[in-house]
């Protein structure tokens, strides 16, 4: 695994180590995919925390797992499995809960999120199901769950494109109403915004999101990569398109740092991109805590003088 | 009934039933408290916890208990009442998982005498491995579990149904609440051995969801809950006895998944529904 092998190793000169590393055809799709991957992950995921729907959007994340492992054991394409399911399941969370809740009181909450940890553990015993009958498929099973750089074809990269350019345009349409359902469903609701509606919308956009994710860094990984970019650009401003667009930076250095690291260490892409996406997480909230401390005191101090 | 003739049989019913009931009771607070989210984070803190153990060459159970009981003491000292709190337990489990995958690497390359399914038996559990000695150790720390609800399952419920009344009334909430998610670590701990670390918490969600969807008194729910939760695995286990192609993790997903759906579509309740408060 460990392909600086090859080459010669790290050399602290970024031009020359990303000539090194982009040498290799499967590296340049590595990168392209990844971009394309973090671009939608970040966008999407923005919404997810601003929506407070990280439990949807965990749960569509895992979903991926069973619809690769059913995709296999068909004998079809992952990538048909990954969308399927993905999709299905984003369809199955945004029908059931208010459907078969209504009239509910005050214990909907958790049975809203009783039904979507259900969907989620029942997925991925069906995926273990298709793991089991499937025989002599278990070496691929760390790879579907933990995601793998290697072996990105050029037609990959190219779906993998075209699919994010759909999400991102279906999503530029519904952004303005969505961004004011979000904040407030209430007053949205109030004004005539269809807000049913744009839930269904977003959590279908999200499970596609997902599907393409999960290709790279793996079903249980795709998470890390639509929560903490998001998560970090939030606390750094309160600016939407401000944060939309840092959230997007973020992704991309964190995705293209663990692409450089995995490619430099024996030890997995996964695990790279969470420990960085992480650590630029709990830096941006220490300079969150930071800069509010500064502001009171600042605050206080001025009163003070007055 | 020439199941129970198997060794391995009868350990797997042992070690499952107080597993179920367990997950059965803790579940029922999780769902009530609606932090289902919690149980979904500490199943992934369990699966890095027990490669952990495996890499540094101790037993896979303490280190899933260790992790999961010092992830759960983590989530309640940052407290629940802010609102970003599913983005911090988010952030935070998923770099946990992402050392578990460092882990499952260090430990797949650096022991060749490793079995390589590990992570595999881990994340989707292996209850027809316990041995005597699991299961019944297995069966005693869920007892102990099942025994801690039960003690402290009347604040609770109140801290539950109704915080800032309790809080009013002397309940020590907060302490509750950390008590509570510690218990929601162990019995996370145990649920791994038995239905593997990402199906855990189907064990916990579905019983206890299909358990409020039918009856409202607060403790016919946690008798049924429970109750449910060890029919399901009863039956899962015998589904995947007979139908030997069914991973028995499998089955008693499929079991209590069945049991949810039933619960959530064939039972139409009144429009306006009593609240808990009042039961």
């Amino acid at each position: 695994m460990n392909w600086a092998d090859t080459g010669a190793g790290w050399s602290w000169n970024p031009v020359t180590d990303l000539q090194q590393i982009w040498a290799f055809p499967f590296m340049v799709n590595a990168f392209r995919a990844g971009t394309v991957v973090a671009v939608l992950a970040a966008v999407m995921g923005w919404f997810m925390v601003l929506r407070r729907q990280s439990f949807a959007g965990h749960t569509l994340a895992v979903v991926s797992f069973p619809g690769a492992a059913c995709a296999t054991l068909l004998g079809i394409g992952a990538g048909f499995g990954y969308f399927a399911f993905c999709v299905g399941g984003a369809l199955v969370i945004a029908a059931i809960p208010r459907a078969a809740l209504s009239g509910a009181g005050q214990s909907a909450g958790g049975q809203e999120s009783a039904l979507t940890g259900t969907v989620q553990a029942f997925l991925l015993a069906c995926g273990f199901l298709f793991v089991a009958l499937y025989k002599g498929f278990l070496g691929g099973v760390n790879s579907l769950l933990f995601g793998s750089f290697l072996g990105i074809t050029t037609v990959q990269v190219t779906v993998l494109t075209v699919v994010a350019g759909l999400a991102l345009g279906a999503l530029a349409v519904i952004g303005r109403p969505l961004l004011f359902a979000s904040v407030d469903e209430n007053v949205a609701a109030g004004r005539g915004v269809p807000v049913r509606a744009l839930s269904v919308v977003f959590l279908v956009l999200l499970g596609a999101a997902t599907a393409e994710a999960s290709q790279i860094t793996g079903t249980l990984l795709v998470f890390a990569l639509l929560v903490m970019p998001a998560a970090a650009a939030q606390q750094l401003t309160v600016r939407p398109a401000l944060s939309l667009a840092l959230a997007v930076v973020i992704a991309i250095a964190v995705t293209w740092t663990g692409l450089i690291a995995a490619y430099y260490s024996p030890y997995p892409i996964g695990f790279y991109v969470t420990t960085f996406a992480f650590a630029v997480y709990v830096l941006a909230r220490a300079a969150h805590t930071l800069s509010t401390a500064v502001g009171r005191h600042r605050v206080v101090g001025a009163g003070a003088v007055a | 009934m020439s199941a129970f003739t198997h060794p391995y049989f009868t350990h797997a019913l042992l070690a499952g039933t107080a597993i179920a009931l367990a997950a059965g009771l803790v579940g029922y607070f999780l769902v009530l408290r609606a932090q289902v989210f919690t149980g979904d984070a500490l199943s992934h803190v369990a699966f890095t916890g027990a490669l952990a153990a495996l890499v540094l060459g101790y037993d896979l159970r303490s280190g899933l208990f260790a992790a999961t009981v010092l992830f759960a003491v983590v989530l309640g000292a940052l407290g629940r009442r802010s609102r970003a709190d599913d983005i911090v337990i988010g952030s935070l489990f998923s770099w946990i998982l992402g050392l578990g995958v460092f882990f499952l690497t260090l430990y797949t390359t650096s022991r060749n005498t490793g079995n390589g399914t590990a992570g595999v038996n881990v994340l989707f559990g292996s209850i027809f491995g316990l041995s005597a000695g699991q299961a019944q150790l297995a069966a005693a720390v869920a007892g102990v579990i099942c025994l801690a609800v039960l003690a402290v399952a009347r604040p609770l419920l109140f801290a539950s149904v109704d915080e800032a009344v309790a809080t009013a009334r002397r309940v020590p909430v907060r302490l509750l609440g950390l008590a509570f998610l510690v218990l929601v670590g162990a019995c996370a701990a145990e649920a791994t051995q038995a239905v593997g670390s990402l199906l855990l918490l189907g064990l916990l969600a579905a019983p206890a969801g299909a358990a409020q969807r039918l009856t409202d008194r607060p403790y016919h729910a946690l008798a049924l809950s429970a109750g449910l939760a060890v029919a399901e695995m009863w039956a899962g286990l015998a589904l995947s006895y007979y139908v030997p192609q069914l991973p028995p993790s499998f089955a008693i997903m499929a079991v209590a998944t069945a049991v949810y759906a039933v619960a959530l579509v064939g039972v139409r309740r009144p429009r306006a529904l009593i609240g808990l408060a009042e039961a």
